[in-house]
């Protein structure tokens, strides 16, 4: 038998009952579709969720006071743990390797009076390093310099959602205006670019004054709530975590590591451990998707059981005149695979679509990747070869003659 | 060359056994053209498959051209059909909502031939049997009992079998039918040398062949016994 009329054979039987071919055919489309939707929209939670830690600087190492703390965001009511000074902070600067730039932080949350209008936010005493390495621009104004810092004056900084709380949205001429932060008067100097509310929380509402400011007016004592320090690379990133975890212990004089009063933080872990929350998620979601396409699967054998039993006296002419049973095999594993790459192609392009809208919609930025089509189409087609295999060998075993007085 | 030997076929149903041939033998030469008779249920169809190939006898041996059929694997057995036999079965077995022309090309699908050349084949098969031209692209649903006869010859023949085997081919034809369907075979079998197998009811049929066997219970009858027994018959009427 030819391929051409392999081919002419498969179209003719697949065309003589469309309804049932096409509802067949849906199975494996909804199956193949919703796992590349699936896997697409997985991709894109965890590319969404890896550019918003990104965007709290690259390359970062956090080091912050107290034993085992769980990972979150600066909080202002941050109990009792001080250990770090502003002297490690200096150590570091000068005695670790491979960092670009340290930054110190006192934060808190404080009420913030403009104009008549109150509100509380979270108050971030830094320098002006603060601003490349973590990532921060400035809009209008300027922002903390050294000056500023050494001699301790009230100015502060507003992030585009403080702005907007103290002074209204988009209000304009804020800088130059005063402030008052638990009681004392701050010059506003500048206004942040907004950063955009995604991430952990909103990296807008912040105020930003000069650290030594904040130890003595909002603290009261010399210690530091968060030492920043930025790696030159992130290969470096770990030789930088560990020499500080190293430098720190020494200098606060502990010798048990598990005992340390302090917690070093890399963003590339932190980074791993969301991707592989994110990635767990993907699995699962393809993992639903991927027993639909089963169902599908299921489907096709069901229909390709019918059909040999329907065509039960074709096939037996077809032996009768000469056909062996690779001919009748290929004929009926050729009509399941062919539904099931009709049925992927159709679900690959629906899948598509459907990630186009979620990323149209704006929804997620969901990202269709070549090899989740590659391996739908494998999948789709391996599916045919599987579930045609049975019935196909049940057709190609019938008996000649039983199969002609089969009515 | 066709040489049988105490042929049995038993049918299992369930627990129940039948035998429907119960020990055959014959030998039929190249170029014979033969007709079997005999009462409905008695075995012809059992022992038309079983020459056909498209069978196998429950004992005995079935040689055809030398060749010892009765232990052959399956797939070999599509080989022999597909080379040497044609077959024309008694419930004709066109492919339903296909053409006249792709019903008689099917064959030859299976033997591995050129589109062109499969068309011209079943073209002359197709005139060869009597069907008219005109009737090449109807629908195998579209044709009179007649005219699904001579496609199933048709068929029968485009692979240019050496043995061709037809149970009742004239069965639900007119006199006048028959006749060209019987000249057909006779033109092959006389003019191009083939072997003829035919089953029939009608004794003016069997007629024509050059031998007749009787079939009665599965067994043999010799010809002799059923000249003597028409012969006794015609002699009561006397
Ligand atoms: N697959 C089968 N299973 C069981 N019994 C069968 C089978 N095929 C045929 N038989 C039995 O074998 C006997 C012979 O059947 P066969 O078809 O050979 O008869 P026949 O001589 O061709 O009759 P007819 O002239 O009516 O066509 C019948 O009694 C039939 O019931
Ligand atoms: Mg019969």
């Amino acid at each position: 038998m030819k391929n051409s009329d392999l081919l002419h054979e498969t179209y003719s039987a697949l065309s003589a009952n469309k309804a049932r071919s096409g509802l067949t055919m849906l199975g494996i489309i909804i199956g193949i579709a919703s796992v590349i939707a699936m896997t697409a929209i997985g991709q894109g939670a965890q590319n969404s969720v890896s550019a918003s830690i990104q965007s709290i600087g690259a390359n970062l190492v956090m080091i912050m006071p107290g034993a085992t703390r769980s990972f979150g965001g600066p909080s202002g009511g941050r109990g009792g743990a001080q250990s770090l000074t502003v002297a490690d902070a200096d150590a570091i600067a000068s005695q670790v390797s491979n960092v670009a730039g340290v930054v110190r932080e006192v934060s808190s949350r404080a009420q913030v009076v403009a104009t008549g209008t109150n509100t509380n936010t979270s108050i971030v005493g830094t320098e002006a390093s603060y601003l490349s390495v973590r990532n921060v621009a400035i809009d209008e104004g300027s922002f903390i310099t050294s000056q500023n810092v050494t001699s301790g004056e009230k100015v502060a900084v507003l992030g585009p959602t403080a702005r907007d709380d103290l002074f209204g949205v988009g209000a304009t001429g804020v800088v130059g205006q005063t402030i008052r932060i638990s009681g004392a008067e701050y010059t506003v100097i500048g206004i942040t670019v907004d950063k955009g509310g995604s991430g952990f929380s909103n990296a807008d509402d912040i105020i930003y004054i000069p650290y030594t400011t904040a130890q003595r007016y909002l603290s009261g004592n010399k210690y530091l709530s968060e030492i920043d320090a930025q790696a030159t690379s992130s290969d470096a990133s770990t030789q930088v975590q560990n020499d500080i975890t190293d430098l720190l212990l020494s200098r606060h004089n502990i010798s048990d590591p598990t005992k340390a009063d302090f917690n070093v933080l890399n963003e590339a872990s932190i980074i791993a451990t969301a991707s592989s929350v994110t990635g767990t998620f993907t699995t699962l979601l393809a993992a639903v998707a991927g027993i639909s396409l089963v169902v599908g699967g299921i489907g096709i054998m069901n229909m390709m059981l019918t059909t040999v039993t329907e065509r039960t006296r074709e096939i037996g002419l077809r032996k009768a005149i000469g056909a062996k049973r690779k001919d009748i095999n290929k004929q009926f594993l050729s009509e399941a695979v062919a539904l099931t790459f009709i049925g992927g192609v159709i679900g690959v392009i629906l899948g598509w679509l459907i990630s186009f809208g979620v990323s149209y919609l704006g929804i997620l930025q969901a990202s269709v990747s070549v090899s989740s089509i590659i391996l739908a189409f494998c999948v789709s087609a391996g599916i045919g070869i599987i579930f045609g295999y049975y019935p196909a060998r049940r057709a190609a075993q019938l008996n000649p003659i039983d199969a002609l007085r089969y009515e | 060359m066709i040489e049988v030997k105490d042929i049995k076929k038993t049918y299992k149903t369930g627990d129940v056994e039948f035998e429907a041939l119960s020990g055959v033998s014959f030998t039929i030469k190249d170029g014979e053209f033969v007709a079997i008779m005999g009462p409905s249920g008695s075995g012809k169809s059992t022992l038309m498959h079983i020459l056909g190939a498209l069978d196998k006898p429950s004992s005995g041996t079935y040689f055809l051209d030398g060749k010892d059929v009765s232990i052959l694997t399956d797939d070999e057995l599509a080989d022999i059909r597909k080379d040497k036999i044609g077959f024309v079965f008694q419930s004709f077995n066109l492919l339903p909502r296909t053409t006249v022309l792709r019903n008689v090309m099917l064959p030859l699908v299976y033997d591995g031939i050129e589109q062109k050349e499969r068309e011209n084949r079943a073209k002359k098969a197709l005139l060869l049997a009597g069907l008219d031209e005109g009737h090449f692209l109807n629908l195998s649903n579209q044709l009179s009992g007649g005219q699904i006869q001579r496609v199933a010859i048709a068929r029968a023949l485009v692979n240019n079998p050496s043995l061709i085997l037809a149970d009742e081919p004239t069965g639900n034809l007119d006199s006048k039918t028959s006749e060209i369907v019987l000249a057909t075979f006779q033109k092959l079998n006389k003019e191009l040398g083939r072997t003829i197998i035919l089953i029939t009811h009608e004794q003016d049929i069997a007629e024509h062949a050059d031998r007749i066997l009787f079939i009665k219970d599965g067994l043999l009858e010799e010809r002799a016994t059923h000249i003597k027994k028409i012969a006794s018959q015609i002699i009561k009427h006397i």
